[in-house]
């Protein structure tokens, strides 16, 4: 026997258990089952609740099974008359001051008080005194409260100070006046906030978009993968005749724990958004008229075969799924088509040729947790992938270093060891001084296709010491996020953080924002290579190229351009010169009308079968769980008709596995995942920009069709207010000073914005945020703008 | 939203005051800031009359603890006021040993003369009835009450009204 096992007894059945163990954790491992509210495996022990009371042998009074650790010979008694006797003192106590209110309560059902209560406690309460009334605080758009429900357990407040690092629910007061809340009124900011709700043992804290619209034993429970970003979260998704009514977290250690964020749990909300497209519609002068899928497939099958393959450009999604990628690009390769892709939010293609198979995180999500150093390079983790920056938080509690080089102070809720925040151009400075400090240490020329860049770049001591951070580490990882997939010269910005991580031994990897951008890669839905990375023959135009050089003809799949392209107003140009636009789309909102001829309704996310590859190269399949509303149908089906009226060979899959399966099929068995980047030419630096540049995120319930339309994201603490955002002394270097409106020129186009004093904006920058309403006539990131005070 | 040089929330605290909190953290460990609350907030108390919401953000920024610590720890201990309240505190022990020997009747006194129930205060100003909830650890001289911190044993009616005009 390992010396770190002990031979423990619970209502006498032998058991081994890990030395160190709770009573609890032992008695869960071998399925005996013992009450419990305040404990969860996640969080820390509190041992307040007392309804894990045990009979423990020789213990004169009953122990709390959370708060004991196991000892050699120990015998428990888990429904011994001592034991039940303590459960069920403990439970009328708990139930003194609780309402009883389960009949107008949304916990009901599924209420662990409830489940207890059945079978711990007594069926007829002797308390008939008063009970005590708590108000209720507002937590904002996605907590609903009935604090009089609390009994105190405490797992909300140790979840924000544990998991979501932000301690912000609290218990005040004391005895009989102790509440759980947040003291002053305000909105929770965590992005993970939803998740004290499954927490929350009784109906103290509920779902506020779902509250009061479903009982637990009416719905209908379906295992999906979340769609919003590039983790992949598992979940299960809650139908009742056909509709989601809720999204819920299902545990998988590897990839999200029992976690999920926020936006992944609530975007559902989006999928009745007003403006969903229930029939193929087309355009006749201003007005749209329906038409049947027969019509609609017909014309559209017509439309493209009228336009020479030249003329057609495909924009694909890159949360569409692997499947409707995969038939979108073999469409348009029937077709003659090349101009296909998917990375709409890119501004610099140069390097594609060098770019991996896809990319990837470079090591496993878990790993992300053991990691001694980490340098993000624009990456605003905790907004973009929530999960991602919770494991990487456990890595600085556990000691591990992580540092930023970014656009902006996006603020993180663990410490950074350093922090540069620079306009793009002092982000390739920034990498190319570090890179000079590692050649420096380790005495090795520059990679000749450098060596220009390097020219331009000096090391400073923050470098060194940044390198230093870096260096010789077990376990040290280099990830670029989307403000540098975004970056105008992500060439530059690539190959110098891949230069830098094979020079430390770092391991270099992605965060890429979508929620299958990995899939699009495989799928071959760009323009450089077809399925399973292999190269074309004939290199077609880039998502950019595609619309800075105008076709005659585009298909839209899962896309509105004005919020998901790098450069909406080059976009609204392009469009607008097109002669034929054709979109698949769960929505039409008010600018793809405008822009398109054809409307073709597809399901949206929880309404479709298909895969999504995360991150790690994961791929993760779904049924579909919703129905989809009037006439919209899968978009894969709607590709693989298209295929079979435009006469193309091999669209006779039946069902979305076949797609996948005819693509893993080109796959090799043996993929090897490699990130690293050889730039096939000498790079240089651009010139030092002069005037204001643009910072353009995309704030985090921005990112796609679905998030756009919940309204519940609007008024959550994460959302952003389209503005113009400066810090104080740029305000006054522009002359702005205590201006309030300004009138922002980027190129040709203009808007008219508030303006925002910031301290998270670095010098000769303004921050405007991509993707909203306000913004959509603006350019792209990392261009010179102009801003004026408006009269 | 627009505006300069937005300002730190400890800047409302008085020198006097951060030098307080600075002479309690000496006394613990780095890693143990927390520790400073109860002496931090007291001063705070001191200075203020009470805490506001905006004095425990304060405390909180200056210390590096989240907001909630600093509410919990304030609203946890009767010691602590999170309301405007009179200049003078009169905390009458209503215990068991001063109940026994008639406390009953001085907090009767206190209300009719003050014209307010215990927990509040004049409207000048001026005086504040304090609910006590401990035994003030002074039983042999029951009843007592403890004005601005100072112990005053063996009450009657009459004592109470000579210590009160007393005050300005
Ligand atoms: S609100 Fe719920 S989770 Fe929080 S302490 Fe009360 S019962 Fe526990
Ligand atoms: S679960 Fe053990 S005391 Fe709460
Ligand atoms: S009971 Fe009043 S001082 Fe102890």
């Amino acid at each position: 026997m390992s010396q770190d096992l002990v031979n423990i007894e619970i209502n006498g059945v032998t058991l081994t258990a890990r030395k160190g163990a709770m009573v609890i954790e032992a008695a869960d491992a071998a399925g005996i089952r013992i009450p419990r509210f305040c404990y969860h495996k996640k969080l820390s022990i509190a041992a307040n609740c007392r309804m894990c009371l045990v009979e423990v042998e020789k213990a004169p009074k009953a122990l709390p099974a959370c708060a004991t650790p196991v000892s050699e010979g120990m015998k428990v008694f888990t429904r011994s008359p001592k034991a039940l006797a303590a459960q069920k003192g403990t439970m009328e106590f708990l139930l003194i001051n609780h309402p009883l209110d389960c009949p107008i309560c949304d916990q009901g059902g599924e209420c662990e008080l409830q489940d207890v209560a059945m079978g711990y406690g007594n069926d007829v309460s002797r308390y008939v005194e008063a009970k005590r009334v708590v108000p209720d605080p507002d937590l904002g758009p996605f907590i609903a409260t009935e604090m009089t429900r609390c009994i105190h357990c405490t797992r909300c407040v140790r979840f924000g100070e544990e998991i979501a690092g932000l301690r912000e629910m609290g218990a005040t007061g004391r005895g009989e006046n102790v509440r759980i809340g947040t003291y002053v009124e305000k909105t929770v900011a965590s992005e993970l906030s939803g998740n004290v709700i499954d927490l929350c043992p009784v109906g103290a804290l509920t779902a506020r978009p779902s509250r009061y619209t479903a009982r637990p034993w009416e719905l209908i429970q379906h295992a999906g993968i979340a769609p919003h970003d590039c983790v992949g979260s598992n979940i299960y998704l809650h139908t009742r005749n056909g509709r989601v009514m809720r999204v819920v977290p299902r545990d998988n250690e590897s990839v999200n724990e029992t976690w999920i964020s926020d936006r992944d749990r609530f975007s559902y909300a989006g999928l009745d958004a007003d403006d969903r497209l229930l029939r193929p519609q087309v355009r006749d002068g201003e007005q749209w008229q329906d038409l049947d899928w027969d019509q609609a497939l017909t014309r559209t099958a017509e439309a493209l075969k009228r336009y020479a393959p030249d003329d057609i450009g495909v924009l694909v999604s890159p949360t569409a799924t692997l499947e409707e990628l995969y038939l979108a690009q073999k469409l348009a390769r029937g077709l003659g088509v090349a101009n296909i892709d998917h990375r709409l939010r890119q501004n610099d293609f140069e390097d594609d040729a060098a770019a991996p198979l896809f990319p990837w995180l470079g090591c496993a999500i878990e790993d992300l947790e053991r990691q001694d150093a980490v340098l993000l390079v624009g990456s605003d983790i905790r907004r973009e992938q929530p999960l991602l920056a919770h494991r990487l938080r456990k890595a600085v509690l556990r000691g591990g270093v992580v540092m930023a080089v970014n656009p902006r102070d996006f603020g993180f809720h663990f410490p950074l060891a350093e922090q540069v925040v620079t306009d793009p151009y002092g982000m390739l400075k920034t990498l190319g001084g570090m890179l000079r400090a590692a050649l420096d240490v380790e005495v090795k020329p520059a990679p000749s296709a450098l060596i220009g860049v390097l020219a331009d770049c000096e090391s400073q001591p923050l470098h060194a010491e940044m390198v230093e951070r870096l260096r010789a580490r077990e376990h040290a990882l280099i990830l670029l996020g989307p403000s540098a997939f975004a970056h105008p010269q992500f060439t530059i910005l690539r190959a110098l953080a891949s230069a830098l991580a094979q020079m430390t031994g770092a391991a270099f990897g992605y965060l890429p924002e979508a929620g299958n951008s990995a899939g699009a890669w495989l799928a071959g839905a760009v323009p450089h290579r077809v399925p399973a990375g292999r190269a074309v023959e004939r290199r077609g135009l880039d998502a950019r190229a595609m619309l800075a050089q105008p076709r005659k003809a585009y298909l839209l799949i899962g896309v509105e351009p004005v919020f998901d392209c790098a450069d909406p107003a080059q976009a609204i140009r392009a469009l607008a010169q097109a002669e034929c636009v054709i979109a698949l789309t769960p929505f039409a909102g008010e600018t793809l009308r405008e822009q398109a001829h054809v409307l073709l309704p597809v399901a949206a996310f929880a309404e479709t079968s298909g895969t999504f590859v995360n991150l790690e190269g994961r791929w993760q399949g779904f049924k579909g769980a919703g129905r989809a509303p009037g006439e919209a149908r899968p978009g894969w089906k709607v590709l693989r008709v298209l295929g079979n009226l435009l006469d193309l060979p091999g669209f006779e899959h039946v069902s979305s596995e076949q797609v996948r399966d005819e693509l893993k099929g080109q796959l090799s068995d043996d993929i090897r995942f490699d990130n690293a980047v050889v730039p096939k030419r000498d790079l240089h630096m651009p010139p030092a920009p002069s005037g204001l540049t643009r910072v353009a995120t995309v704030p985090m319930y921005a990112g796609d069709m679905l998030q756009r339309r919940v309204p519940a994201f609007e008024a959550a603490a994460g959302a952003v207010y389209a503005a113009a955002y400066v810090n104080a002394s740029e305000a006054e270097r522009q002359g702005l000073a205590g201006c309030e409106q300004v009138f922002v020129r980027q190129g040709e186009a203009t808007a008219e914005l508030p303006l925002v004093i910031d301290p998270s904006v670095p010098d000769a920058c303004v921050w405007i945020p991509a993707g909203l309403e306000q913004t959509r006539t603006l350019g792209a990131n990392g261009a010179t703008v102009e801003l004026q005070k408006t009269v | 939203m627009t505006g300069m040089n937005p300002q730190r929330k400890s800047d409302l605290l008085s020198d006097h005051v951060k030098h307080e909190i600075e002479d309690w953290l000496r006394r613990y460990p780095e890693n143990q800031r927390q520790s400073a609350l109860l002496g931090a907030l007291r001063a705070v108390q001191h200075e203020h009359g009470y805490l506001s919401t905006e004095l425990m953000d304060a405390v909180a920024e200056y210390i590096g603890v989240p907001e909630i610590a600093v509410y919990e720890v304030a609203s946890f201990y009767s010691m602590f006021e999170l309301e405007p309240v009179g200049r003078h505190t009169i905390a009458i022990c209503t215990n068991i040993s001063c109940m026994l020997r008639g406390s009953d009747r001085i907090v009767d006194h206190l209300e009719r003369k003050l014209g307010i129930r215990l927990g509040e205060s004049t409207p000048d100003g001026k005086f504040y009835l304090k609910r006590e909830e401990e035994c003030l650890a002074a039983c042999c001289g029951a009843p007592m009450m403890q004005v601005d911190h100072v112990y005053h044993e063996h009450l009657t009616p009459e004592k109470v009204d000579e210590i009160l005009d007393g005050l300005e």
